[in-house]
């Protein structure tokens, strides 16, 4: 235990700087991919047909295609296009594409789910179709999506560390450097999956907490 | 000079014609309001009252016909021998002319009942915050639930939130209110409330135009009772025309039916 101690202190900034990489990388993408997904879900509701069929072939390869499939294209594709992309910006774009497409059907989901009576009540008192989007839809939905959101942001956290796989110096990558030092394979490993528990626990209490302050309006 | 009655009907709806594909729902409907007037609609489900009240707020596309409301064609433009839907923007400008009260009250659940009223106030009045509130304020005291201004929708009762669902579209300051079977979602004992409330706001001299199954309180508060079946008025006139003697066949077995 002393032994391991010590190499985690020796190594104390480079996993450190790993841990920072996943988090910013994943608040990074989960921004971007609630934003898109709002979009996403609105369109797949409200669109005409035409312009809905392309949110809907977007949403189904994002969520067909494996996550890693999507990262290795996010990287490799943009360069044949001569489009320089750094390793984390490739990553976060996968990832925030990926969570655009779960967020836009989660989004979908409970628009749907509102009475069409709340457009009609909106309408009546002269509100335009944008001001019930903003005032009467979106609040309710976005309630209504707040657990799955959560969820998915806690998937995007995991999943993150297959930004490993194209070089990108998050926890997961930072921490194989650091076995490759010192051969405490097990430990680091383990050290590694107890912070990305602690981050996944965190969020979810956090959400918790969110819904029950929410779920009283509801 | 002679003198003439020029006083301009404050909503005129001319050989109205409305269908859901093949089915026609309304088959030419002439009805005008005056300012103050209370007119009840009635009849059996499916003669097309509702749609109706729905087409005057413009949540129904109509095919034929016109609804002029105070000197304003509303919904559509012709221009040549084109008819075409407004934009939604002139569309939400009308509508606010006229306020609706549903059948299934339609409250925004994640907003209080201030929330509710202020709404439509801040978004399409325009109004400030303290502005906007003082009116809500008003009209929820108006309904008698000033205690309950904090209070969000799922922490009502179903005659409480109906009764914040007038003061929302009361507030707005209609030319004209809509009400839509009002009652008919609400428990027996709550029903009474509501009434009460219309009532006292049609004393006060709203514009009522109201769908109803509630033949007595019909014949209490309307100034002008309409009898519709499939699709177009075959009777119309005061309560007690309609209620009295000399009816039709076809009236008379309605309200011998639709007595419980």
């Amino acid at each position: 235990m002393d032994a391991f101690l010590a190499q985690l202190w020796i190594a104390r900034w480079p996993l450190f700087d790993g841990f920072l990489m996943t988090i910013g990388i994943s608040v990074g993408a989960i921004v971007f991919g609630t934003i898109l997904g709002c979009i996403v879900g609105i369109q797949l509701v409200f669109a005409p047909l035409w312009l809905r069929l392309p949110f809907r072939a977007y949403v189904d390869i994002m969520r067909g295609t494996p996550l890693l499939v999507l990262i290795l294209a996010a990287f490799y594709i943009p360069a044949v296009m001569g489009l320089s992309l750094s390793a984390a910006q490739a990553g976060t774009l996968a990832l925030g594409l990926f969570a655009g497409a779960h967020i836009g059907e989660l989004v979908r989901g409970s628009l749907q789910a509102i009475p069409p009576g709340q457009i009609e009540a909106g309408r009546s008192i002269g509100l335009t179709f944008p001001q019930i989007l903003a005032n009467v839809l979106l609040p309710q939905a976005l309630r209504t999506s707040l657990p799955p959101w959560i969820n998915t942001g806690v998937e995007l956290i995991k999943g993150s560390s297959l930004l490993s796989m194209i070089g990108v110096g998050e926890l997961l990558l930072k921490s194989q450097e650091v076995i490759g030092r010192n051969f405490m394979t097990i430990q680091f490993y383990v050290f590694a999956g107890i912070l990305y528990l602690l981050v996944n626990v965190t969020l979810d209490l956090l959400g918790k907490s969110l819904e029950r302050r929410l779920g009283a309006r509801l | 000079m002679t003198k003439i009655d020029t006083a301009r009907p404050l909503l005129d709806i001319r050989g109205l014609k409305k269908n859901f594909g093949a089915v026609e729902i309304l088959k030419g409907v002439d009805l005008s309001l005056q300012p103050k007037d209370v007119v009840s609609i009635i009849g059996s489900s499916g003669s097309g009252k509702t749609t109706l009240l729905r087409c005057v707020n413009l949540l129904e596309e109509f095919q034929g016909g016109d609804i002029i409301l105070d000197g304003e064609t509303i919904g559509y433009k012709t221009v040549g021998a084109k008819r075409t839907r407004l934009r939604d923007a002139e569309l939400s400008r009308q509508r606010a002319m006229t306020g609706m009260v549903f059948q299934s009250f339609n409250l925004f659940p994640h907003l209080t009942a201030a929330g509710n009223v202020m709404l439509g106030l801040r978004k399409v009045k325009k109004l400030g915050k303290e502005e906007a509130f003082a009116i809500a304020e008003k009209w929820l005291i108006r309904v008698g639930l000033g205690p309950r201004l904090d209070h969000y929708p799922s922490q009502l009762s179903g005659g409480q939130q109906q009764r914040v669902a007038i003061a929302r579209a009361l507030a707005m300051n209609p030319k004209l209110v809509l009400l839509d079977e009002v009652t008919s979602a609400l428990d027996p004992e709550l029903v009474q409330e509501v009434l009460t409330t219309i009532k006292s706001i049609a004393d006060d001299g709203a514009t009522l135009l109201i769908v109803t199954h509630e033949m007595r309180f019909a014949r209490e508060v309307s100034s002008r009772i309409v009898f519709m079946e499939q699709g177009r008025i075959a009777e119309e006139g005061t309560p007690s025309e309609i209620f009295g003697e000399g009816r039709s066949q076809r009236l008379n077995e309605f309200l011998k039916s639709s007595r419980h």
